[in-house]
């Protein structure tokens, strides 16, 4: 045992918990920790310039190497502009960790300058938060806080420390074990259930798999693609799941939802057996809930309990980590050949070419996409903003490892691509790291830009210019009469503004221009900025329509596919 | 009209009755009913108190059955980490009670006819007063609404109802044993609470 401060016991036990980044940003009442900081020359700290670039880089930086991710604000301001990240975290079920300061005790609840209640502001967005009103409290808490970000459903957490409490000095004990009496997340599957389920399958005509972001956290790629080929169960991901199996692979049949394959959707549509693994039947993903597939049985896999018949009643529940369920599983069902299913499926994808990509004197989007994707060879990780060009990313780039797509499914966070792409980066160094950015969703956080220059990292951006926030512009378009209201922007020159930062950017206007760009970029070894101009009025289709059912999915009009 | 002091459970409203135990820490309160707001999931009532366990609390929840699945109610309590255990006593065999206070007006003339109501639902009289008189029951909703409905021609001034507390009949119980190791419960104990020496207000003296 050793005498240290509050601010001493936080670093080292973050440090024991494994951290060695921390994303922040100083300011009044954590300067006691940043005092104590340089004593920790193993925690590298990374100052951004919004402490919600802070929380995104956290959770990119988790996502990408399946760590814990730290971010740090100040009280007030600077823990409030942490919420939306938090949140982002939180609808992902990503293992983000939240460091606040708080005003010093005597002034709690007296609205101090800066004083924020972050603790029950983030309540309903975090797995679980702490305020340490003693120094002794701080090495459990964040030991507790730790633990539960990182096992069972993964999930943000917060710890929010007032400035006196840094600076209070007492015997640092680091706590051997964690005793939780409330968190005890059920791992193992149920036997019987697992049997039922493999019986099911075992009697299934048309059996799919929907795998969701809870195979990639639970690490089970390997253990879905053994059960998938044993039983011979097309795989359909969601969006958050693309990536949890290879997309390259005969059984993958892209992935589900608004904007999904529509082979996908008919195949989720018409299967008589729906695997759901390590998802939550979520409204994007399904459509309109009480028509989605009313025939199928459910089966239902997730460590969450109270995702299951929360959406959709299963016909068998599992609750259990999808690394220790799926083997079993696998083990329980029959070798088998279902060609007739996958030919069904074939034809549907052949009839319906999700994917073709038209010839165009324009510059399509998704061709952008298209051509990087063959420059990468499918190999660099991409993070992505919210809106159409998520969407773009999604369908035309393919991805053949977990954690290759990292974006904002649940929250929908515009802005989310900078600083994603920054904390991947910093956890994947030496790889290829791309930021395919909207226009809109760039000007929210652009000002992370600088992150890259402090700290030499070489993201690379890819900003698809429309002009337009294009999703709204679709939506008006398509659903209220091409009453365009506050759609149209006016940028700035994005090559100026990553000037003045001092990184290298390149505006590409023509189609024949792309490549070149994208070598480009590609060769160059710092940060680099390629603003595509893109057309300004490409739709993103297929398309389920707000409020309907997966049955109900629209293919692109004969006059766009003209355009 | 006349009303049983007992009687069963109203029939028109299905109403479940969930019981929590939960660790006794700063902000369980709040995490729980917040819970309960986001999910849209509609409170009767809460009632909450230490239980036979050092460091444990026993909530009693009502919830409207029509706006929450009793099941999901549940596991969402459960997602939380202060939340240790959840039993639904909506299918069990229980014992349900709530305690009111009901300050009535009275006067010399009618003040006997209140106290032969009071007998008959076993209230008891806990303060009188020339204008006034607080009366204490303890029963299942049903009887309690059956005393306010006979005290209102009188004049209710003021109403003060706990809520329900519900335990199962015979020897089952809802109590949590597992003990947190002395080390962490120490520190539990006083994890999250304010501190003695806050000097504020500053005194003017």
């Amino acid at each position: 045992m050793a005498r240290m401060t509050g601010a001493q016991i936080t670093l080292e036990s973050l440090q024991r918990e494994g951290v060695d980044t921390i994303f922040g940003y100083p300011g009044g009442v954590v300067l006691p920790l940043y005092d104590t900081l340089p004593q920790f020359p193993g925690l590298r700290h990374i100052l951004v310039r919004h402490e919600q670039g802070a929380a995104h880089m956290a959770d990119g930086y988790a996502r990408a190497s399946g760590r814990m991710g730290v971010c740090l604000g100040t009280s007030g301001p600077g823990a409030t502009n942490l919420v939306t990240g938090i949140c982002t975290s939180w609808m992902d079920s990503t293992p983000v960790f939240a460091l606040t300061g708080n005003v010093g005790r005597a002034l709690l609840g007296k609205d101090g300058f800066q004083e924020a209640d972050i603790t029950g502001i983030t309540h309903s967005i975090t797995k679980h938060n702490y305020m340490c009103m003693n120094a002794n409290e701080i090495a459990l808490a964040i030991r507790e806080a730790t633990h539960i970000a990182t096992t069972g459903r993964p999930g943000p957490v917060l710890v929010d420390i007032p400035k006196d409490v840094f600076q209070e000095e007492t015997e640092f004990e680091w706590p051997e074990q964690v005793s939780l009496r409330g968190y005890k997340p059920t791992t193992e599957g149920h036997a019987g259930m697992i049997r039922r389920a493999a019986e099911i399958i075992d009697q299934a005509k048309r059996p799919i798999i929907i795998a969701g972001h809870g195979v990639i956290w639970g690490e089970a790629h390997k253990e879905l693609v053994e059960l998938a080929e044993k039983a011979c169960i097309p795989v359909i991901t969601t969006f958050l799941g693309i990536g949890a199996f290879p997309e390259e692979h005969a059984l993958s049949y892209g992935w589900l939802g608004m904007h999904g394959m529509f082979y996908a959707n008919m195949a989720a549509d018409y299967a008589d057996v729906v695997i759901g693994v390590g998802m939550r039947f979520d409204d994007r993903a399904m459509g309109r809930f009480k028509d989605f597939n009313p025939t199928a049985k459910i089966i239902h896999i997730d460590i969450d309990p109270a995702e299951i018949g929360k959406n959709f009643k299963p016909v068998v529940p599992i609750v259990g980590d999808v690394k220790r369920v799926l083997p079993k599983l696998m083990e329980e069902t029959k070798q088998q050949t279902r060609n007739e299913w996958l030919r069904w499926i074939d034809q549907q994808r052949e009839e319906h070419p999700t994917l073709h990509i038209r010839e165009s004197r324009r510059m399509l989007p998704q061709a952008v996409i298209r051509s990087l994707y063959e420059e990468t060879q499918g190999n660099a990780t991409i993070v992505t903003g919210v809106g159409q060009h998520q969407m773009w990313a999604g369908q035309h780039y393919f991805y053949k490892r977990p954690r290759q797509l990292i974006s904002s499914g649940g929250l929908g966070t515009m802005g989310f691509e900078l600083p994603g792409a920054i904390g991947a980066q910093v956890a994947l160094p030496g790889q290829e790291v791309w930021a395919i950015c909207g226009d809109g969703g760039f000007q929210m956080t652009m000002q992370e830009l600088a992150v890259l220059v402090d700290e030499q990292l070489p993201v690379k951006i890819a900003i698809l210019n429309n002009g337009y926030l294009g999703m709204v512009r679709q939506w008006q378009q398509l659903f209220y009469d091409k009453n365009f209201v506050s759609v149209a922007m006016t940028q700035p020159d994005f090559c100026k503004i990553a000037d003045a930062y001092g990184i290298r950017a390149i505006r590409v206007e023509h189609k024949n221009e792309v490549e070149l760009a994208l070598r480009e970029a590609r060769n160059h070894k710092g940060p680099m900025l390629l603003d595509f101009q893109v057309d300004q009025e490409e739709n993103v289709w297929p398309m389920v329509p707000a409020g309907a059912a997966l049955s109900e999915t629209i293919e692109a009009p004969a006059e766009e596919l003209a355009r | 009209m006349s009303t049983a002091p007992h009687s069963g459970s109203r029939p028109h409203h299905t109403v479940h009755t969930v019981v929590a135990i939960v660790e006794n820490r700063p902000g369980v309160l709040m995490r729980v009913s917040s819970l309960f707001r986001r999910r849209g999931f509609n409170i009767e009532s809460l009632t909450v108190g230490r239980s036979e366990e050092e460091g444990l609390s026993r909530m009693t929840i009502v919830v409207d059955g029509e706006s929450a699945p009793v099941e999901q109610v549940e596991k969402q309590l459960y997602k939380l980490i202060d939340v240790v255990k959840v039993s639904d006593l909506s299918h069990e065999e229980m014992v349900a009670r709530e305690l009111a206070m009901i300050k009535v007006r009275c006067n010399n003339v009618n003040r006997h006819e209140l106290l032969d109501i009071a007998n008959v639902f076993r209230a008891d009289v806990v303060d009188i007063a020339t204008n006034s008189l607080i009366l204490q029951v303890v029963g299942d909703e049903d009887k309690i609404d059956g005393l306010i409905k006979m005290c209102e021609p009188y004049g209710i001034r003021e109403l003060s109802r706990t809520g329900r507390v519900a335990m199962v009949r015979g020897t089952k119980t809802t109590t949590v044993h597992e003990r947190e190791p002395e080390k962490i419960a120490r520190i539990h104990e006083k994890a999250g609470r304010r501190v003695d020496n806050i000097d504020l207000p500053f005194s003017s003296d």
